[in-house]
Parts: C-alpha cells; structure tokens; sequence
C-alpha cells in the first residue's frame, strides 16, 4: 500500500485580525510559504487541490470557485470541502491511495475579522423551525448544556475545568502563533464571572484569522522531496447524530470523536493511544472539550480525564502532553482552519521545529478536532517520523 | 386524471398548502466588512483618483485589472504597477428583460465586458484586463445587431467629490464619439 507523508506545511496569521490582507491574498501567503517548505511549484508539481470553507463563513455564496487561484489550482483538479480542514487531509490521502495523485495540497483559511453577525451566523446553523424562533440561539448554551452534563456524568468538577483553560493558555506563552495566550491562574478562571455556566470566558476560545495549507505526497514523491517526512498513518471522521434536535444529543460525550478515532487508530494499528503515541494536539475552544475528547480518543479511561489533568499527566511538561501550542484557547478558533492549526502544530513538534515550545524526542502524535453547532462532525489523525 | 384514478390520501389545494403552519418565515441577518487587501485596495483609491490601475505579472507581463497580488497562471507575486488609459472595446455586452426571479424589468439593463487597453499587452490573448460595468449610450439595437462589440468606449467617472473609492466611480462606460 501507498503511505502517504505531510511534506510541506505553511501558514499565515493566527491573529485576532489581519487587516493588512484579503482572504485571498492570505490564502496566497500560506501557500507560498508551504510550497516553499515541500519544495514544489503548485503549477506543475502538485497533482490536485483541496480547499475547506463554508459560503456563510466566507460570505460567499458557491464559494468553492474562490478556492483555485489563490493556491495555484487554476485550471487544474481542485475541489472544496464544507468542512474542517482535517477532512480536506482525508481527501487528499484518498486521491494520493488512488495511485494516480502523487502530490496533493489542502488549503483552509478563516477571516472571522470580516465578519460583523457571526452570532446571526451561528443561529443559521441552528434548526429553522422550532430552535431559531426561541430566540436563543447562541452556540455557547450548547457548549454549557454540554459541559454540565459532562461534569454530573464524570465527577469532574469546574476546578478540573478551568485547569484545562490554564494549562492551555499557558502553553501558548511560547508559540508565536498563539495570540491569545495568557499567564493566567486556575484561582483567576474560578474567580472570574461565569460566561456561560460553568464556563467563564476563559475557558472559551476566542476567533483568529488564519490560513495554512499543507502539501502531501505519495511515499516515492515524499523521499525525492524531503528528508524529514511526516508520516500519515490514519485518518478517520464522523458526524453524530440529531441534526438540530439538541434532545437527540448524547450529551457529555462525542460519539464521532470515538468513531473517527476508532478508524484511524485501526489504520495505524494504535491499540493503546497514550502507550503508543508522544502527544496530542485536541480541538478545546470549550476547556471541557478537551476532556471529553480525550476520554472519546481512549486516551485517558472514560471518566477518568480530569484524574490524570489533575496528576499532571497532560501539562506541558507531564507524561503526554495535550496542546502543548496552548490549543484553540490560546491560538484561537480559525473557522475550518481549525483543524489544520492542531495539524500544524503537531507537524512541527514531529519535526522538530517547533521552536520554544519543542517537546523533547516526539516521535508520534495524534491530532484531533471537530467542527459544529449544532452536530459536530469530529476528525483524527495519527502522524508520525 | 380522473376522479377514481386518484390515489388515496388527502388532496390539498395550494391554497391549504402554503396555509400549512410548517412554513417559518425566516430572514438572515447576516453582515460582512470584507477587508480588500494589498491589491484592491491600491486599486479602489485609484479609482477615486480617477484613474484604473492594473499590476503585471513579472514572469509573463500578463496585465491584472481587477489586480490580483498574485498571477494565477504563474503563481508568482504580482508588483509593478501600471495605469491604464481607461478606453478599450467592448468584448461583450448582454441586454437583460428579467430579474432573478424572472420578473419583467421596468427597464431592460445592458451590461458589459470591456477589454480595456492595456499598452504592452500581448493581443489576441483569451484573457485580458478588463472590467464588468453598466454600458450607457449603448441601444439595444446595439447590442441585438451586434454594432455593440468592438466599440470603443471609456469610463464615465463620477465628479471628484463623489467618489469614494468604488467601482460605482465609474458611472459606466460610454461610446467614445470620434473626431
């Protein structure tokens, strides 16, 4: 079988605003820098494009036809994904299983500084006929229903939240790409005034714009192109179920995060994620998510996450770390581009590049996010050197 | 079909049917501030300065009007800046009787494509700089016999002190009357 390698990655942003360019012109700079790192020229080199947006996000309607030139895919094979970044990654490792695709780049970018009714936005997602017209449709209550069920099914307590939060905001000190980073204490998070019960506003991620794109290779191609390929070993996705219907929520738990971590953990043949893997890279915009995910991702025992956090399993500098880059809290919540910053960040760990932050002999992660309200749709990765 | 063909159930007139309680009205209210970019926006003011700038591709001299900051055929950054006439042909022209909606316009539209000339621009190319405008001075008769392609026209720019740095500067673009 074809393995298949992340050979180039590049990114542009991770600010709360980046004024100075279009999100086209950041889509330019991203993937300028990426095809510089895998060494390709995307007008010959790279085989097909893949690029993740939503049209609400973009506020662009059939904003697939925005996605070729910025990255080079003009009159070449490029499609988009309504989705995460991470899905875009699924794809691209389809085509290059074909056989017939030996490079391909996938291309996500957000620019949330451009948008004026992201709550407006938010409440389009939400069930047109009997959610919108109670008029309470802000994402975040999903996110507090979510966490309070997860609390009174586990045992953890807000403690347990608001040390995720500060893990993770501390860990963002030392990465140049996590704007919100912040030296904050757990006592600070308790004190502060809930948000949305039992989160406060520190415990949810805030928005950034940004762009990466990420160049893949067929094996052969990665060993021409690189010396240090980056190894997919597995990729999985799902999406729950009860579209709209918060009633039909397994509530406290993400049943896709189980599901796609189940299909790439069997890919990889992973049996014992934190036994086989360094580290973890997991979507956290809510601190309780973080917990949640990693009892989906079988990395702590189910119920079991917040006794490990509180041991120090999970710190920066505990027995695996989770977010060391401080995670979507720190670095912000880049629309579909999400997924590919807890890429990025993992691809530069393996690498050993990830400068001040570099986690010491990292040899394989996993690297988890999900997108929603008000279904979420998880993904999960297993990278290696 | 007839009365004992029909099959069983509840038959509703479209009457009933759009009085069905099912039916939510739903208005989104959603608002943008898209951020120009480098490209754009050196572009916008110059429209308010009366002029239309294109940036040239440094490695096949193809002339962007709109500006991009990047060559789409070549990848490469885009930087040298040029400032065109303003005339050009019109490419292609359209009237148009209809809405969206396919509603009959009070007043037809005519709209166009106009290849601008571009000095140093290779001829004949599929592409070209150009611009998507209104077409004023142009009849239907224009366009329908098909005199309309191949004019020479130039934009008609708003007053100074109405421009603010948008496409609408340029009212449309009109005939140039010769001699």
């Amino acid at each position: 079988m074809v393995r298949v390698a992340i050979v180039g990655i590049g990114w542009y942003g991770f600010k709360p605003s980046v004024p100075e360019l279009s999100f086209r012109e950041m889509m330019f700079e991203a993937s300028s820098r990426a095809y510089m790192d895998a060494g390709v020229d995307p007008r010959s080199d790279v085989d097909a494009f893949v690029s993740c947006q939503e049209d609400y996000w973009e506020g662009i309607a059939i904003t697939d036809e925005f996605a070729p030139e910025p990255i080079g895919g003009v009159l070449r094979p490029t499609f988009t994904v309504a989705g995460d970044g991470l899905q875009g990654i699924a794809q691209a490792y389809m085509l290059i299983k074909t056989g017939y695709f030996d490079v391909v780049a996938v291309e996500s970018h957000a620019k949330p500084s451009d948008v004026e009714s992201l709550q407006e936005i938010y409440e389009l997602a939400m069930d047109p006929h009997y959610i919108r017209p109670l008029g309470v449709a802000n994402p975040f209550f999903m996110a507090g229903l979510d966490a309070t069920a997860y609390l009174e099914r586990t045992g953890a307590t807000r403690e347990h939240l608001a040390m995720v939060a500060a893990k993770n905001r501390n860990n963002g000190l030392l990465n140049p790409r996590a704007s919100y980073a912040s030296r904050v204490t757990v006592d600070e998070i308790l004190d502060a005034e809930p948000a949305v019960y039992p989160l406060t506003r520190y415990e949810i991620a805030s928005f950034a714009d940004a762009a990466v794109v990420v160049v893949l290779a067929s094996e052969e191609k990665a060993r021409e192109l690189t010396d240090t390929p980056v190894w997919l070993e597995g990729i999985g996705w799902a999406t729950e179920a009860g579209t709209g219907s918060p009633e039909w929520h397994l509530w406290g738990m993400m049943p896709s995060m189980r599901v796609a971590a189940d299909m790439a953990y069997s890919m990889a043949g992973i049996s014992d994620p934190m036994g086989q893997t360094d580290f973890a890279e997991v979507e956290d915009r809510f601190s309780y998510a973080e917990l949640v995910a990693l009892e989906e991702l079988r990395i702590a025992p189910e119920s079991a996450a917040h006794k490990l956090l509180e041991q120090g399993v999970f710190d920066y500098q505990g027995r695996y770390p989770v977010n060391p880059s401080g995670g979507s809290l720190s670095m912000g919540v880049a629309f579909e581009a999400t997924g590919l910053a807890r890429l990025l960040e993992a691809v530069l760990q393996l690498r050993g590049e990830a400068g001040a932050h570099q986690l010491e002999g990292v040899e394989r992660a996993v690297v988890a996010s999900w997108r929603g309200p008000p279904t979420r749709t998880s993904m999960v990765a297993v990278l290696s050197v | 079909m007839s009365e004992k063909e029909k099959l069983p159930g509840h038959y509703l007139k479209s009457k009933e049917m759009y009085e069905l309680p099912g039916l939510v009205e739903y208005r989104p209210r959603v608002r943008y501030r898209f951020s120009a970019g480098q490209a754009q926006t050196r572009f916008l003011e110059g429209l308010k300065e009366g002029k239309i700038l294109g940036v040239k591709c440094p490695r096949c001299g193809r002339v962007y009007v709109p500006p991009r900051a990047y060559c789409e055929y070549c990848y490469a950054a885009t930087s040298e800046w040029v400032e065109l006439p303003g005339t050009g042909v019109i490419h292609t022209a359209v009237i148009s009787y209809i809405s969206t909606f396919r509603e009959r316009m009070e007043k037809p539209e005519i709209v166009g494509v106009v290849r601008l000339d571009a000095p140093g621009y290779k001829e004949d190319s599929y592409e070209f700089a150009g611009l998507f405008h209104k077409l004023c001075g142009v009849t239907e008769e224009d366009v329908k016999t098909g005199r309309a392609i191949g004019m020479k026209v130039k934009p008609r720019w708003r007053p100074p002190e109405e421009r603010v740095g948008d496409v609408n500067d340029i009212e449309c673009f009109e005939p140039v009357v010769e001699g």
